[in-house]
């Protein structure tokens, strides 16, 4: 990892880490956000996988990742790092490893697992105070498959499987949390559309012990319906409306990392993905607008 | 060395500390605890340099067992029943990775209804995985098999995961004498693990277990891990008769019982061979010629071994302790697909028996042997038998009337 600290763009590392040309889609917000966790994590790394979009960066015989790779299942990466976090342990204590051989377990895992199938294998890995960073790039959906409702989808949007007038009636799943409420050694929310915020969350994630959670929100722009240049506009929106605080836990403390004052409204948000377009057309749905409007609100207001 | 009264579960234990593990992820299931407690309480105390991890989920387990080996660590664990379809995914996955680890099965019938005693329905439920399985019918060979498993596991034309399996209660908590190898003699026999180079290392960077976009390289991998698997069974020759030279104990990939003049074999896997092993004995003292032949593998299957030790017998009472519903016995299957097309084939004749622990008693035994050499005689296959006998029809409408009591009629 980086040795200088990071206060400003211009500390952003200049180097480009993950190789281009990967099969992702236009736009993918996932992998512009893994672009830039990867620059600041450096090398040293065996990325464990979960089945999801990310899944097809490495697909034989490439690799775009300079580090190393190991893809597992949909439920059980964090157990795939427990193992690789174990063995280089031990080999480190009984066979004499080197230290220059040892390496970082880091999970990357879509929203798909980790707050859904993965969640109970999450749940371990921090209990047991495993050593690993969890990268979870949160699309609300499975994207991999067309966009059906996950546990991480959000209230009203529309998906392949919610397909109807309402969207999906139930509320995102507050991933966050759940995780902050395991005590882990470090979490924090982040986007690709604020480099500066996530680099800062990396670098101080990277310099911990323990499990440490980095959930960044994944604009997509064929599960969400936008164009792929819109990704980092439909970022902004994201932060600027409150709907995706940015925030960090350490220490037993959620510190807010930025404040949007005066938040826009969500409208502007909600307006510029066609998975709400029938909040808009063919009428204006105020009821469910507002209720959106009203769960930002609150949230906004109980954390001051 | 002397001989010790150990449980199968603590042979299993024996197994995986002198094979020099270094990682056991664990999750508990009856019948097994036993094995993961000891190993557990070794680490604790230091008699054992390994690492134990209590996993979530067997599911869990079987990832982090893998990815351990993945990394370079030698990977022991053990499961049941239940567990061992709980990890089926992993178990299914992880062969294609192409590392060696070693799991313990201790055979346990499965839901439903959910019980505790053993039978083969779950191991064999992992037939198809790509991991090899060695199957004991002594607490002595399990001690042995798990040695022998990880120098199997880890030859450099096998790398894939073996399972070696036992039968709850009737080996996992059974004391039965047992000679464990010196530890320096195992080291011998079974050197420090070396990854090859297929491990993760900061200087070497690699990717594994990647997703293929191509039929063709699929169908490659696919071939290999089969290809490696059949290789696996030569290799097996060879190394139990380098243990034997060691050791002292030879662990044939086929058990062959009084084969040689018999005219009528039993063909079984597991603890319940021994009980077909008394009832050969009983029976040659009856003046039957009657053998036994155990495949300790399944896979790979001992195809060539099976097909020599049958050719030119009249009859094979194949008992099987497992049930495919809607085809029968699973070993029976697969027997009557590997002497197709042989000539002086003998009749096979499909019982199933044992399932949830159930006992087959010595007269059960002389009755399968009577009903195949009838049928050999007739050159007639009778249908496959259930065994149940009446006194256990009479206790199980009992039992129905009494969980019938209060209901109102159908």
């Amino acid at each position: 990892m980086s040795q200088t600290h990071i206060e400003r763009m211009s500390d952003l590392p200049a180097a480009r880490l993950l190789a281009p040309g990967t099969a992702m889609c236009a736009g993918c917000g996932g992998l512009a956000a893994l672009h830039q966790v990867c620059d600041v994590l450096g090398t040293r790394t065996v990325i464990v996988n979960a089945a999801g979009c990310l899944t097809l960066l490495a697909v034989y015989p490439h690799s775009p990742f300079r580090g190393s790779w190991l893809y597992t299942a949909m439920a059980s990466a964090p157990a795939g790092a427990q193992g690789v976090r174990d063995a280089l342990d031990v080999l480190r204590a009984k066979r004499g490893l080197p230290a220059e051989e040892d390496l970082s377990a880091v999970v990357l895992t879509g929203d798909g697992a980790a707050y859904g199938m993965g969640l109970s294998a999450t749940s371990a890995a921090i209990e047991r105070g495993l050593d690993f960073l969890y990268l979870c790039y949160d699309n609300e959906g499975y994207g991999n498959t067309g966009q059906q409702t996950s546990d991480a989808t959000p209230h009203a949007a529309r998906t392949a499987t919610h397909g109807g007038r309402r969207g999906y009636p139930g509320l995102k799943k507050d991933l966050f949390a759940i995780w902050t409420a395991h005590r882990p050694a470090y979490a924090a929310t982040a986007i690709n559309s604020e480099p500066l915020d996530l680099a800062r969350k990396v670098e101080a994630a990277a310099a911990l012990k323990g499990p440490r959670l980095i959930l960044a929100l994944a604009p997509c722009p064929t599960g969400w319906g936008f164009e792929p240049a819109e990704l980092v506009n439909v970022g902004h929106l994201a932060v600027r409306s409150g709907v995706w605080p940015l925030k960090e836990y350490r220490d037993g403390r959620v510190v807010h990392t930025r404040v949007p004052r005066p938040r826009l409204p969500v409208d502007a948000y909600l307006r510029a993905q066609r998975r709400y377009a029938h909040l808009f057309a063919p009428e204006r749905d105020d009821a469910v607008i507002a209720e959106i409007q009203a769960g930002v609100d609150t949230y906004w207001s109980t954390v001051g | 060395m002397t001989r010790e009264l150990m449980t199968g579960n603590a042979a299993a234990a024996w197994g995986a500390r002198l094979a020099d593990v270094d990682y056991v992820p664990a999750f508990p299931i009856t019948p097994q605890t036993e094995i993961i407690e000891l190993l557990a309480a070794w680490c604790d105390t230091g008699v054992m340099n390994a690492r134990v991890t209590m996993l979530e989920s067997e599911h869990s387990m079987i990832t982090a067992a893998a990815a351990a080996a993945a990394t370079g660590a030698r990977v022991f664990t053990a499961t049941s029943s239940q567990g061992l379809l709980y990890a089926m995914e992993m178990l299914y996955a992880t062969p294609g990775w192409r590392v060696p680890f070693v799991v313990v099965n201790v055979s346990r019938a499965l839901a439903t209804p959910i019980t505790l005693e053993p039978d083969h329905n779950d191991i064999l439920g992992t037939r198809d995985s790509g991991c090899l399985q060695i199957h004991c019918a002594t607490c002595q060979e399990v001690a042995d098999s798990i040695i022998i498993a990880h120098r199997l596991a880890e030859d450099p034309q096998v790398r894939l995961p073996v399972l070696v399996n036992m039968d709850g209660f009737y080996l996992s908590f059974t004391r039965e004498p047992v000679m464990l190898p010196e530890a320096d003699a195992v080291r011998q026999f079974l050197p420090a693990y070396s990854a090859l180079g297929a491990q993760f290392r900061s200087s070497a960077p690699q990717s594994q277990a990647a997703a293929v976009l191509s039929s063709s390289q699929y169908s490659y991998f696919r071939y290999q891990a089969h290809l490696a698997s059949m290789q696996a069974l030569p290799l097996y020759d060879g190394v139990a008769a380098e243990y034997e030279r060691r050791f002292g104990r030879y662990h044939a990939a086929v058990d062959a019982y009084r084969c040689d003049d018999a005219e009528i074999v039993f063909f079984m896997i597991g603890s319940f061979a021994t009980k077909a092993r008394a009832a050969v004995d009983a029976l040659r003292a009856a003046g039957h010629r009657i053998g036994l032949v155990r495949p300790r593998l399944i896979r790979p299957y001992p195809a060539a071994a099976i097909r020599a030790l049958l050719a030119g017998k009249r009859g094979v009472a194949v008992v099987d302790q497992n049930l495919s519903f809607g085809m029968g016995g699973v070993l029976h299957a697969e027997l009557a697909a590997a002497l197709y097309g042989t000539s002086h084939t003998p009749l096979l004749v499909s019982f199933v028996g044992g399932l949830g622990g159930r006992d087959i008693a010595p007269e059960e035994f002389y009755e399968m042997a009577a009903i195949t050499r009838k049928a050999a005689d007739a050159g007639v296959v009778p249908e496959p038998r259930l065994l149940y006998t009446g006194e256990e029809l009479r206790d199980m409408r009992a039992s129905q009337t009494i969980a019938a009591a209060g209901k109102p009629a159908a």
